[in-house]
């Protein structure tokens, strides 16, 4: 299956994923309107210090805690892609104690977000990957 | 001083609309223009610092950024203009001689674009290189007088070293120091790729690139940084570096400050120290000189690789290219007035040396006339900007043609000029890590792949047109170029007609 | 084709059908259950009660579950016996079920210790299933003062649960702070002033001595007026299906880390449970609905013939009262690092270059890297602990551990 990948030695820490991914996902069809005076809650996050910076977002593991641990069945897996029903989060957090990427964060609504790459926004394609100017994220097929 | 202030070149336009305050500028700018403001509770600029290199308007998501060169302005003067004012402040206050960056910028006349190129029509027909065979091969290297048989009837291979270009555009000197590992890499993997060749410069080779020997052409300068037997076997060819087209007569000079741990391993110097090109080879004095140099490295190569003696275009440059063929160099590189460079002094760049198009067309003339054409190969640089610039080149008689700015183009050089700061903002020009790594090669090689890839469906096309189907009948063939408002003495030395003859 | 009987249907259960399905497509699955509802999540009866979830969205899985798994179900039916001889199971009806492999997912029931006068309390109630919460909530009306016995994870969620429906609430535990099997004091004490501030009143390290129809008598000699109480003092594994027949049980039926209990062919999961607690390094009860989902993924796969170990179980929970959020891992015990401001409080235990525990609360993001720490065990001398304590971040972690995180 097609996954995002981080190679850290291109991230240049620009945080345009984080941008490109609060866009995606805010289903507005204007960056300036979707983004202006918002304080974003990007799916996909950065890190970085003294240098090196990467992103880090959903792993979509094969064996996901988040999925096994959710107390309500809000996430699930749907063609190797682990999804969150909203509808159905209640906000517990018990996914974010149990991803061990930390990549499952609350979300301005009062539950929790992850990246589901792009696949329910308009976008329809990971937005972080296009928008990477350097190719330090990549959505492809690995072995 | 209040005397020394100059007003920005350049100012940044920003639309506070449609900017959101994502500070992608501020992180991008490596010469801090950008910041952000908490007191106004906006991203600000300081124009002062802007050298016009498009990173910020490239990466800003909102499209909220141009930069605009200042309408701020000296009294009008034909003759004193803001140029010459300014460079004298800067110059009075510092006592300095001006650098500069990247080739000469000057309003001198572009004879490429005072070249036109011939079609078919009726009489012989063109040919259409999607349906039928273009050759762009070419093979660089001195050709025999004659063929030759041995006793028993056969030929008898006596054919010193080649190169083998399948497209005839190399890439030209640019060295590790220079230029960023990452603009290193894409050019040897570019190379390879495209079954053509780049060129060390006068950096030495950085052992992560031995295995692009196949496609590399290893430099010998003046100041001889990085050369070993490994080395000079290495690559492909061996490049004797006489001249540059950017500063013709003028050596080089890598600050210390570059000479990182890497550099310094390439190049076999100290960590830290200034890397310093003396002006001349302190061994070449004369043809003969050079002759010596040219034979020790085909010594210490095996004669297996072709020599090639790299000068820039100056006033007797067709002299002097003969005495080169004559001094048994297989390829002569001839660079135009027009080459990049990372650093020169500015009165260099922009008033020493002469157009590419004027040298070679004298240089082809001339080794016509002696009748030594075929001991040579030519490859031109400086300033090739399109595929009709090589079109016309070879047409005036090169072989192949040598890219430098063309090439940091595709890699996303803006030609902003200002290379010798270091800060290069698009990783190219620069050693500094964090920068470096703007560059990825796995982008940089796959553009420059694509640009020589479209330059040569373009020539294609262009022969096709003059009913041309390989570079070999090109070459040389003046008579498919018309001159345009050129004068007699122009149209004479390029050794073309007017437009309409 | 293989039988399997599952008792229960919750997420032991759950898990154990999504654990056989993942090896056995076509073996027949019997799931037998007391409750007659469709599977649902028994943590959310309290979101339930305050509007955030209702009774369709709190469904476990989608109504199609058992249908899309092949799974024949008998709700509202109650195993009363096993006989692991015959290797079949018998209802409260006498109705029997043969097994070739089976899941005892029974879970556990409150715990009501022996208080004096509690029979003459009319309006008592405990806090676990959607029965309970459905009559809770029938009973209350916004001039309820309500009682709840029980400090900890249920009786708080229940005071969440109802606080906006009843005129006031008090809660009464033994304990000296509140959530005491998650919270160390100072933890307790921040979580303890937040409640408090919705109107909660708590009366700690006392009990009930004595209780009338409408009114209880501590022993510190307080009295509290109420007209509901809710009982959520503890629970008590369900484990006597296994204990009848013999089966090796402590507080909860012993399992090992391939999920079977000591009973060939009889495998259990979830809260009736005890197991490998690796944080510790003991045996215990841990009541976690994730917990339990993985022991009946594991019993599920293993009962299909696969053949996996469930090995990493630590104590953990996630829960949150009134906006605030808390996170706990593993076991305390060790050094301490701790950090806190108005509103967050983080403590983490380490030893022996292990984290071994934490608690998060206010700001618990990403603590999942800390549970990962905790779970595999991974050395502190092979991260940078002093970021790692700063904040749960990747970046703590070698660029060759990131590389295996990110890249592959």
């Amino acid at each position: 299956m097609k996954r995002i990948y981080v190679d850290e030695k291109w991230c240049l820490g620009c945080h345009l994923c984080e941008y490109n991914c609060a866009f995606a996902n805010s289903g507005k069809d204007d960056m300036s309107k979707a983004l202006k005076n918002v304080k974003i809650n990007p799916r996909i996050q950065i890190e970085e210090k003294d240098g090196i910076s990467f992103a880090v977002s959903c792993r979509h593991c094969e064996e996901p805690l988040c999925v096994k641990g959710c107390i309500t069945g809000a996430l699930s897996v749907v063609d190797g892609v682990i999804e969150i029903d909203k509808d159905k989060c209640v906000g517990c957090y018990t996914c974010i104690m149990s991803c061990p990427y930390g990549a499952i964060m609350p979300s301005d609504d009062g539950v929790v977000q992850k990246c589901e790459l792009c696949l329910k926004n308009s976008h329809g394609k990971p937005a972080c990957v296009e928008g990477c100017p350097n190719r330090a994220i990549i959505f492809e097929e690995k072995e | 001083m209040a005397i020394d202030f100059l007003y920005p070149e350049f100012e940044v336009v920003r639309d506070k609309d449609k900017c959101i305050g994502c500070r992608v500028c501020e992180r991008q700018c490596a010469n801090e223009v950008h910041s952000y403001d908490e007191d106004l509770d906006c991203m600000v600029a300081d124009n002062a610092k802007c050298v016009c290199c498009h990173r910020c308007v490239a990466l800003c998501p909102t499209r909220a950024l141009k930069i605009v060169k200042t309408n701020h302005t000296f009294r009008e003067n034909a003759n004193w203009k803001g140029e010459h004012i300014s460079e004298i402040y800067r110059q009075a206050g510092t006592g300095g001689v001006l650098l500069s960056s990247m080739g000469n910028p000057k309003d001198y006349p572009i004879y490429w674009d005072k070249m036109l190129i011939n079609a078919s029509q009726v009489t012989n027909p063109s040919i259409d290189p999607l349906r039928e065979p273009m050759e762009t091969r070419v093979f660089l290297g001195a050709k025999p007088e004659k063929v030759e048989f041995n006793s028993r009837g056969e030929i008898k291979n006596n054919l010193t070293p080649q190169l083998k270009l399948d497209i005839p555009i190399m890439f030209s000197a640019m060295s590790y120091g220079s230029i960023s590992y990452n603009a290193h890499e894409s050019l040897a993997r570019a190379a390879e790729e495209l079954g053509t060749y780049y060129n060390t410069g006068e950096g030495g080779l950085h052992k992560d690139f031995y295995k692009y020997g196949p496609h590399t052409i290893v430099q010998v300068a003046s100041g001889r940084f990085g050369v070993h037997k490994d080395y000079l076997n290495a690559g492909a060819a061996i490049e004797i570096k006489m001249g540059q087209g950017a500063k013709p007569g003028i050596g080089g000079h890598l600050p210390g400050i570059k000479v990182g741990d890497d550099i310094s391993k390439t190049r076999m110097i100290p960590e830290g120290s200034d890397a310093i090109s003396p002006a001349p080879h302190h061994d070449i004095y004369s043809i003969e000189d050079l002759r010596q140099l040219v034979y020790s490295l085909k010594e210490a190569s095996d004669y297996k690789k072709p020599i090639i003696v790299k000068i820039a275009a100056v006033h007797n440059v067709a002299a002097i290219a003969s005495g080169i063929a004559r001094g048994g160099a297989d390829i002569i590189a001839i660079d135009g007035y027009r080459g990049g460079t990372g650093a020169a002094p500015t009165r260099i760049r922009d008033n020493v040396g002469i157009p590419i198009e004027l040298a070679l067309a004298s240089v082809d003339q001339r080794l016509r006339e002696e009748g030594i054409r075929n001991k040579v190969s030519i490859v031109v640089g400086g300033s090739i900007r399109s595929s009709a610039d090589i079109v016309k080149a070879i047409a005036l008689g090169a072989d192949a043609v040598y890219i430098g700015t063309s090439a940091l183009l595709a890699l996303g050089c803006h030609l902003c000029r200002s290379c010798q700061q270091g800060r290069c903002n698009w990783g190219i020009a620069t050693q500094r890590e964090d920068l470096v790594r703007r560059l990825n090669p796995d982008i940089g090689y796959k553009r420059l792949v694509n640009l020589l890839t479209a330059w040569n469906h373009e020539i294609k096309e262009i022969m096709g047109g003059m009913g041309i189907n390989s570079i070999e009948s090109l070459r040389g063939n003046r008579l498919m170029l018309r001159g345009i408002g050129l004068t007699e003495k122009e149209l004479q030395i390029l050794g073309i007609k007017h437009a309409g003859e | 084709m293989s039988k399997y009987v599952i008792i229960g249907n919750s997420a032991g259960a759950i898990g154990c059908v999504e654990g056989i399905r993942s090896v056995d497509k076509d073996g027949e699955i019997t799931l037998i259950a007391s409750e007659p509802h469709h599977t649902y999540s028994r943590p959310l009866i309290s979101y339930l009660l305050y509007g955030k979830t209702d009774e369709q969205r709190m469904k476990y899985r989608p109504d199609s579950f058992y249908k899309d798994n092949k799974v024949k179900k008998m709700l509202g039916k109650t195993v009363v016996s096993i006989d692991e001889k015959e290797k079949k199971v018998t209802l409260s009806d006498g109705r029997e079920v043969a097994y070739d492999k089976l899941m005892v997912a029974t879970g556990s029931v409150p715990f009501v210790p022996p208080m004096d006068g509690l029979d003459k309390v009319k309006k008592k109630f405990s806090f676990m299933t959607l029965d309970d919460a459905h009559k809770l909530e029938k009973a209350i009306s916004p001039q309820s003062k309500v009682l709840i016995v029980g400090a900890g994870l249920i009786g708080l969620k229940c005071a969440e649960g109802i606080n906006d429906k009843v005129e006031s609430i008090t809660v009464v535990d033994l304990a000296d702070r509140i959530l005491p099997s998650i919270l160390d004091s100072d933890g307790s004490a921040v979580v303890r002033r937040h409640i408090e501030s919705k109107g909660v009143k708590f009366y700690l390290s006392d009990s009930v001595k004595k209780f009338e129809k409408n009114k209880a008598t501590l022993v510190s000699g307080n009295e509290i007026d109420f007209d509901i109480l809710v009982l959520a003092v503890g629970v008590r594994p369900c484990v006597s299906l296994i204990s009848n027949i013999g089966g090796k049980v402590n507080r909860g039926i012993v399992t090992d880390d391939k999920c079977r209990t000591s009973i060939k062919d009889i495998y259990a999961a979830g809260d009736c449970t005890e197991s490998h607690d690796v944080s510790s390094n003991t045996n215990k009860v841990m009541a976690l609905l994730p917990n339990a989902y993985m022991q009946g993924e594991t019993a599920g796969i293993n009962m299909a013939g696969g053949n996996v170990s469930y090995d990493n179980a630590i104590p953990m929970n996630a829960i949150g009262f009134f906006g605030l959020h808390i996170i706990t891992a593993g076991t305390y015990e060790g050094e301490c690092y701790t950090s806190s401001d108005d509103e967050n409080y983080k403590k983490l235990f380490y030893k022996s270059n292990r984290l071994k525990g934490y608690i998060m609360i206010g700001d618990i993001k990403r603590a999942g890297i800390y549970t990962s720490l905790i779970k595999k065990r991974t050395p502190l001398s092979s991260i940078d602990f002093d970021l790692i304590k700063e904040k749960p971040q990747l970046m703590a972690f070698s660029r060759k551990s990131r590389k295996e995180f990110l890249a592959k």
